[in-house]
């Protein structure tokens, strides 16, 4: 792949490029699904592409291909500068500085060999094994949308102009189940998952079917609530979607482009004291973990928000300099298209108290425990999502609540953080514990 | 009509693979005991230009190819895909997806004809991708001029032009070779309003499986501009929404993704066939007032959800799904229509080469009425006129769906008041449609900007929708 990337960055000088990298990305992956116990989908998959970015003065252009033939790369090379040649000058643009390169090339221990040698019968088993444990738990769970186990490996390799050469490996396992139940006429769905980098370390397949079922079951019966204000527990599997919330207005290209509602903010308070936020790119294991980013340079732990106060963006190179700020190590890019500020693995730091804790300090208010729909205004910080969850009436669940939403503005809810829960789990590249806000709005009848 | 590219000689030249050898490779795929099968051949060409801050500084190019192979026995599928298209892999793919049907069995080459669709719903002067690119540029620094030039509290203005060419071969186990050249173009429109009370932003665009000249159509690319930024100028003033259940006016075209959201994806086979949506079973029964019907139609010329034929080389084709408030039908591919002993209705698609077909919708819309707009609103003493929607999503097991405005407005004693913040709307798809009590003669189909997710696989779609009266419908406004 290396050499493969020489080749290209080598072309794309011949062509005119005054600057260039490329990323190439090979892969492979397999998945097999159940559903009631027979087999459903068996998937196996190979890919292999290439990016480039050149830079004609300070005009840059990207492409991709999956022709890697010795004529398919000059042509691509040559057709790239050529995209190249009419793009506006950018005088931002370009690598980084040669002096911010990683150096180091740390083992996170990402790969597990096993990833590249599917095994069709383990997975189905394991598949068989979850869906099965998650029906024997009730006999009102008579249906299932099935379970699936998939696993992929890809080496990513990343070389550009100023010198830099580096690639690493990750692989992936995940399996996921999804029950459906039904009583009184209604029907209900949900699911459980679990994914780790190391086959060995994924969680039982009968411990995620029992999650999976329990997680259906409460659903039965939902019932809508009033419209009224009250204090909302988002379950930690929902927490996280606020955190995604929080990470895309700290990215770079949402600040310089002004639709962030968090422009401006570096350095306020802009949430309660008990919300601490880190972006660790080298967790072992993790699951948005990478030894350097997509322009070489070194991943790293970067606190985003410590005790309630704005500490850091996430920047790659380009949004660094339009900000006049330095890199986070934060760039990422997808085959296809130029880096980008992202997040690595981006967590809630975990607080003291139990959920069952959480819950019994409510006296009248909502547990959410799914989230759907797209409600929020990145540039204000607008929220209103459609939510599931439980009801709670002096410290207990009492039924489950569906058809409702849920109303407010990120800024207020971060400030109006109550409770942070002691269950931070990593299920993948961002986590967060259950989490209380003191109130929001919610819409029923 | 321009040079016509040819996909089966454009698949054979550049990889090689000649028709005898599909055949061999088709039968090796369903060699054991399977149903069905197809090898999905692709070539997709993408152009993007985008422009921030009256200048483009982003061009991309984005060659892909691969192919997908296919075998089907019973309820499984095996898939096998790569994007290295040689004669080895393809045999190699073949032989992985074929372990799906379980049985012996000799391997017999199985004859295809090549058959070209029977009408091209896209036929184009010329390819987007032709189009200069100094063109292109001036089309979006117009653009960016226009928005400008709209409001002075418009601070910034994104825009991007995206242009795809997707070539298709569908080699079928009832002996098809289909081929298609399917093109896609969408020109998007963000801005940014700023006035002393705070930010706002504003949406719009369109396109569709058109040339470029699409956009310049009447100034088609200053209408667009002109419209995000009225959206975010607008949205400065916008007020709370209100929370609760209260009378919903929505307007025609894009506020069709309630469709979409509400039954369209609840009466996909798949879901149908096992049980696990809310409409299941509802078949002949009561679904909306009898006000209401509700196409699927993958057949209009140009629409972005429209195909000559689907991904498994089914021509597209009509189909009612509610009839004066009755549900009709399900949208099948292959596969769920086999199993539930119907036809298919040319709805089976794929976001590429890596990904196995399934139902999916096309172009959702509901007929005409025959109320006039204004008289919808008049009848309606407090409550919410929705025209312009981001995403929605929907459960559809439990049946309940969200769609999210980014235009609305308070209805007051008949009358459109004040705009409001987007708030999410909320509803339970088996019912919502049965309280809609006016629908108008405004049938508008929308500009061409939908994207459908559904088990990580995204397909360009189409809604449109009449003004439509709904009594009673949760809108998620922080006002309660």
């Amino acid at each position: 792949m290396e050499s493969t990337l020489a080749a290209v960055l080598d072309r794309a000088a011949r062509a005119g490029a005054v600057a260039a990298d490329a990323v190439m990305v090979e892969s492979s992956a397999f998945a097999a699904g159940v559903r009631l116990g027979e087999i459903e989908k068996l998937t196996d998959a190979r890919e292999r592409r290439i990016g480039l970015r050149v830079f004609v003065g300070s005009s840059s252009a990207i492409a991709a291909t999956a022709d890697l033939s010795p004529a398919g790369l000059e042509r691509f090379a040559a057709d790239t500068v050529g995209l190249a040649r009419v793009t506006a000058a950018d005088p931002v643009a370009g690598l980084p500085e040669r002096a911010a390169l990683a150096t180091d090339r740390p083992d996170l221990d990402l790969w597990d060999e096993a990833a590249t040698a599917p095994n069709p019968d383990d997975a189905l088993a394991k598949a068989r094994t979850a869906e099965g444990a998650a029906l024997a738990v009730d006999p009102r769970l008579s249906n299932s949308e099935g379970a699936e186990f998939s696993q992929d490996a890809s080496t990513i390799a990343y070389a550009s102009s100023l010198g830099f050469a580096g690639s690493y490996r990750r692989s992936s396992f995940h399996l996921g189940v999804e029950p459906v139940a039904t009583a009184d006429g209604g029907m209900q769905r949900d699911f459980w998952y679990a994914r780790s980098r190391h086959l060995a370390a994924l969680e039982d397949p009968a411990a995620i079917g029992k999650r999976a079922a329990a997680r259906t079951l409460r659903r039965l019966g939902a019932r809508r609530v009033k419209t009224q204000e009250a204090p909302v527990i988002f379950e930690s599997t929902v927490a996280v979607s606020l955190l995604g919330h929080l990470a895309g207005a700290v990215t770079g290209q949402s600040l310089y482009r002004g639709t962030s509602f968090l422009l401006g903010r570096l350095g306020d308070t802009i949430a309660s004291p008990l919300m601490t936020v880190v972006d660790d790119g080298r967790l072992a294991r993790g699951h948005g973990s990478r030894p350097f980013d997509a322009e070489g340079l070194p991943t790293r732990r970067n606190v985003v928000v410590d005790q309630g106060v704005l500490r850091s963006y996430l920047l790659d190179s380009y949004s660094a300099r339009r900000l006049d700020l330095t890199s986070t190590g934060n760039a990422a890019r997808s085959i296809g298209d130029a880096p980008s500020a992202s997040p690595t693995n981006f967590y809630l730091e975990a607080g003291a108290h139990t959920p069952e804790e959480i819950i019994a300090s409510v006296e009248r208010g909502l547990l959410v425990t799914e989230l759907i729909g797209f409600g929020v205004n990145p540039v204000t910080g607008d929220y209103s999502r459609g939510a599931a969850g439980l009801w709670i009436e002096h410290g207990e669940v009492v039924h489950p609540v569906e058809e409702i939403t849920i109303a407010g503005n990120l800024l207020d809810m971060f400030r109006d953080i109550e409770m942070v829960g002691n269950d931070l789990e990593f299920r993948g590249a961002m986590a967060a514990p259950t989490l209380k806000i003191r109130t929001l709005t919610i819409a029923g009848v | 009509m321009a040079d016509q590219v040819r996909p089966e000689e454009f698949f054979q030249e550049r990889y090689g693979v000649s028709a005898g050898a599909l055949e061999r490779v088709l039968g090796s795929a369903l060699a054991r005991h399977a149903d069905d099968g197809d090898l999905y051949f692709e070539f997709c060409t993408t152009e993007a230009l985008s422009l921030e801050e009256g200048q483009v500084k982003k061009a991309n190019k984005d060659v892909s190819q691969g192919v997908g192979v296919r075998v089907v026995a019973g309820e499984k599928t095996g898939y096998a895909y790569t994007d290295d298209v040689t004669l080895t892999t393809l045999e190699s793919a073949a032989r992985t997806a074929g372990h799906i049907a379980s049985g012996g069995g000799s391997e017999q080459a199985v004859a295809v004809r090549s058959s070209r669709p029977e009408r091209d719903l896209y036929a184009l002067p010329a390819s987007a991708l032709e189009t200069p690119l100094p063109t292109k540029i001036a089309l979006l620094e117009a653009v960016d001029k226009a928005a400008r030039a709209a409001d002075p509290r418009i601070k910034n203005v994104f825009a991007s032009l995206a242009i795809e060419e997707k070539l298709v071969m569908i080699a079928t186990a009832d002996g098809r070779l289909v081929s298609d050249v399917q093109p896609l173009a969408r020109l998007n429109v963000t801005c940014i309003a700023e006035d002393e009370n705070g930010r706002q932003q504003g949406t719009y665009g369109g396109g569709g499986r058109q040339a470029f000249s699409f956009f310049l159509d009447g100034d088609r690319h200053l209408r667009f501009a002109r419209e995000a930024a009225r959206q975010a100028v607008l949205n400065l003033d916008a007020v709370d929404a209100p929370a609760g259940e209260t009378t919903v006016v929505l307007g025609p075209g894009w506020p069709g993704i309630l469709l979409h959201e509400a039954i369209g994806h609840g009466l996909e086979g798949d879901f149908n066939r096992k049980g696990t949506s809310a409409f299941a079973s509802l078949l002949g029964q009561r679904v909306a007032s009898e006000l209401c019907t509700v196409i699927d139609d993958g057949t209009i010329p140009n629409r972005r959800g429209s195909l000559n034929v689907d991904d498994e080389g089914t021509p597209t084709s009509r189909t009612v799904l509610i009839e004066k408030g009755i549900l009709r039908g399900y949208m099948q591919d292959r596969l769920n229509a086999r199993l539930m002993g119907v036809a298919p209705t040319g709805n089976g698609r794929r976001e590429s080469y890596a990904s196995a077909p399934m139902p999916r919708m096309t172009n959702t819309f509901m007929l005409a009425g025959d109320s006039a707009p204004e008289d919808i609103l008049r009848s309606v003493d407090r409550g919410i006129y929705a025209v312009s929607f981001g995403g929605g999503q929907v459960d559809i097991t439990s049946g309940k769906f969200v769609f999210s405005a980014s235009e609305a407005y308070l209805i007051e004693h008949g009358k459109v008041t004040r705009p409001v913040k987007g708030a999410t709307l909320i509803g339970n798809g088996p019912d919502v449609l049965t309280r809609i009590s006016m629908v108008g003669h405004d049938l508008q189909l929308d500009e061409g900007i939908g994207t459908c997710g559904k088990n990580g696989q995204s397909v360009p779609v189409g809604v449109g929708l009449p003004t439509i009266r709904i009594d009673g419908l949760t809108v998620g406004g922080t006002r309660a």
